[in-house]
């Protein structure tokens, strides 16, 4: 172990106090959070700027002349400053607000509407979540472009030579996440995209879950779309970003029209305004916006590496504690994981484990995950998920335990 | 005379006020999900089954004289546990009492966070096909 982590394990009990919610008791037990990758905690530093923003200076932005106005667009913009900074993109208006991941995915997918025509392809990953593929095979469907994807193995990674054989010159899109959901597999998205872009196509990358656990930095991927949510981010639900490189954003054409999104109207012709807002219509989340810029700054302070470390020794402290239990079968194996580990008990429904992980106070995630491709891989009903974030306790780990053995025995 | 929708429900909620925790209720619907043969195999098709998300919910039915029968069976335990104490209930009465017979019972014996609408266990759409049955045939008992 290094000092670093010794330094964060030390301090994890500091950094609890900051989530309110982790002093939570459910049916008489005390909370244990492990669904964060479906949401994670928000921290009372994040909570204070949003009581702040509605106590102060609650106002709508880019618009008024008065002073709530002024400082609301301020902060505002600062968040996006903030994102901007945080994904290293080449400049601000490159940062999109949207209202989370399955936003951005179909800004972008509705925008290549126009861009592709029949016979052209795109790819996807069998590691995705449902929102990474409807939005395609809707636009597959709409421009006659045909989807194709990537397999994957049994360790639950993508195989990469596959995805070099469906490449071509047809090659318009390129869809992958770089943290799979319902297995926690890290993809090789730089090996990727620049594959990938060999052949003119362009790259978009679900970050929505590793962004709690990976700094990306978008400049040095290379990547051409990259999409977060800030509530996996200890930021609020409702808010997310889309990263474009300029070119590709200028490219595409609005996604839905509104105010803010125009420069000037009249019956004959609207043209539109410039980047972000050319795809920001309407009133945004403007709270939610700077409540996401807050997050960044508390998880920054953090620091990315040691949550990283520290997030890892309790995957693999989780891991081997698991498979001391009989008959326990973990989905995803991959080398470069997340914090997430998926499985089953012999055979046994995990909607059963869930609800008796629920009665003894554990939150955990059952079912497919919105990736049922991956189950049908397994030819599972589901898996129980559980994944863990910085906050988490190796205490924690073993209440897990004890409960995953004691609904077992109910169960067996 | 056999006993009325309502009578059956008093009993179920007797037998669960004997137990003391939640682990105990839980013990015996396992219990009832294991024992119990509660469809014949050959209803167990794609007609009959209620998407739930995440557990699956087989129904069927059929009127004996009066009386409409449900069989019906799940492949998560616990689910298939209160599809049994809901059969229980329901099965081997005239629809218009089916239509009449509500599910506050599941409240009274501590499982009501199963028959939450958001659950996606398939419990809820299973007592709106139930319904959906007793409507279907009292119009041809009428």
């Amino acid at each position: 172990m290094s000092t670093a982590t010794e330094a964060l394990a030390y301090s994890v009990e500091k950094i609890r106090e900051d989530f309110p919610i982790l002093k939570r008791e459910v049916n008489g037990y005390p909370l244990v959070y492990f669904d964060n990758a479906a949401t994670s905690q928000t921290p009372q530093q994040v909570i204070d700027v949003i009581v702040d923003y509605y106590s102060n200076y609650n106002a709508n932005i880019h618009r008024g002349v008065h002073a709530l106005s002024q400082e609301a667009t301020d902060k505002y913009e600062q968040a996006r400053k903030k994102i901007q900074e945080h994904f290293n993109a080449k400049k601000a208006h490159e940062i999109i607000f949207t209202s989370g991941t399955t936003h951005g995915i179909n800004l972008v997918a509705n925008g290549f509407g126009s861009l592709l025509k029949k016979g052209d392809e795109i790819i996807v990953s069998a590691l995705e979540h449902h929102s990474n593929i409807v939005p395609w095979q809707i636009l597959a469907e709409k421009t006659g472009a045909l989807l194709k994807v990537i397999p994957m193995n049994q360790k639950g990674e993508l195989i990469y030579s596959a995805f070099e054989e469906l490449l071509s010159e047809k090659t318009k899109l390129v869809f992958v996440n770089h943290v799979s959901n319902a297995l926690g597999t890290v993809n090789p998205i730089e090996k990727i995209i620049s594959k990938a872009h060999e052949y003119n196509a362009a790259v978009l990358v679900d970050g929505a879950q590793a962004a709690p656990h990976i700094k990306a930095d978008v400049q040095a991927l290379n990547v051409d779309f990259y999409v977060v949510s800030a509530h996996k981010m200890c930021g609020p639900t409702g808010v997310g970003m889309l990263y474009g490189k300029e070119e590709w954003l200028n490219k595409l054409p609005p996604y839905q029209g509104g105010g803010e999104m125009i420069a000037t109207v009249t019956f004959e012709k609207t043209t539109y305004a410039d980047l972000p807002h050319k795809f920001e219509a309407g009133t945004p989340n403007i709270c939610g916006g700077i409540a996401f810029g807050a997050a960044l700054d508390y998880m920054n302070n953090l620091g990315f590496d040691k949550i990283a470390a520290y997030e890892e020794e309790l995957l693999h402290y989780a891991t081997k504690k698991l498979l001391e239990i009989d008959g326990m079968e973990i989905y995803g194996v991959s080398k470069e994981k997340t914090a997430v580990i998926s499985f089953n008990i012999n055979g046994m429904h995990p909607y059963d484990i869930g609800t008796i992980l629920d009665k003894l106070g554990i939150a955990v995630r059952t079912g497919h995950h919105c990736a049922q491709p991956i189950m049908d891989f397994y030819k599972i009903p589901g898996t129980v998920r559980a994944s863990f974030s910085f906050y988490n306790t190796k205490e924690e780990i073993d209440a897990f335990i004890k409960a995953v053995i004691k609904a077992k025995a109910m169960l067996a | 005379m056999s006993k009325s929708i309502q009578e059956i429900q008093e009993e179920i909620i007797d037998e669960f006020s004997m137990f003391d925790d939640w682990m105990q209720r839980y013990e015996y619907m396992i219990e009832l999900g294991k024992s119990l043969p509660l469809i014949d195999e050959k209803y167990k098709i794609e007609e009959n089954l209620i998407k739930g998300c995440q557990s699956k919910v087989w129904v069927h039915a059929e009127l004996n004289g009066e009386k409409l029968e449900f069989t019906a069976d799940s492949d998560a335990i616990i689910t298939k546990g209160i599809v049994a104490i809901l059969i229980r209930a329901f099965s081997g009465h005239h629809p218009s009492d089916i239509l009449e017979a509500d599910t506050q019972f599941i409240d009274e014996i501590g499982l009501k966070e199963h028959l939450s609408p958001t659950r996606a266990n398939g419990l809820v759409s299973m007592i709106k096909q139930l319904k959906m049955y007793a409507i279907a045939y009292q119009t041809q008992l009428k």
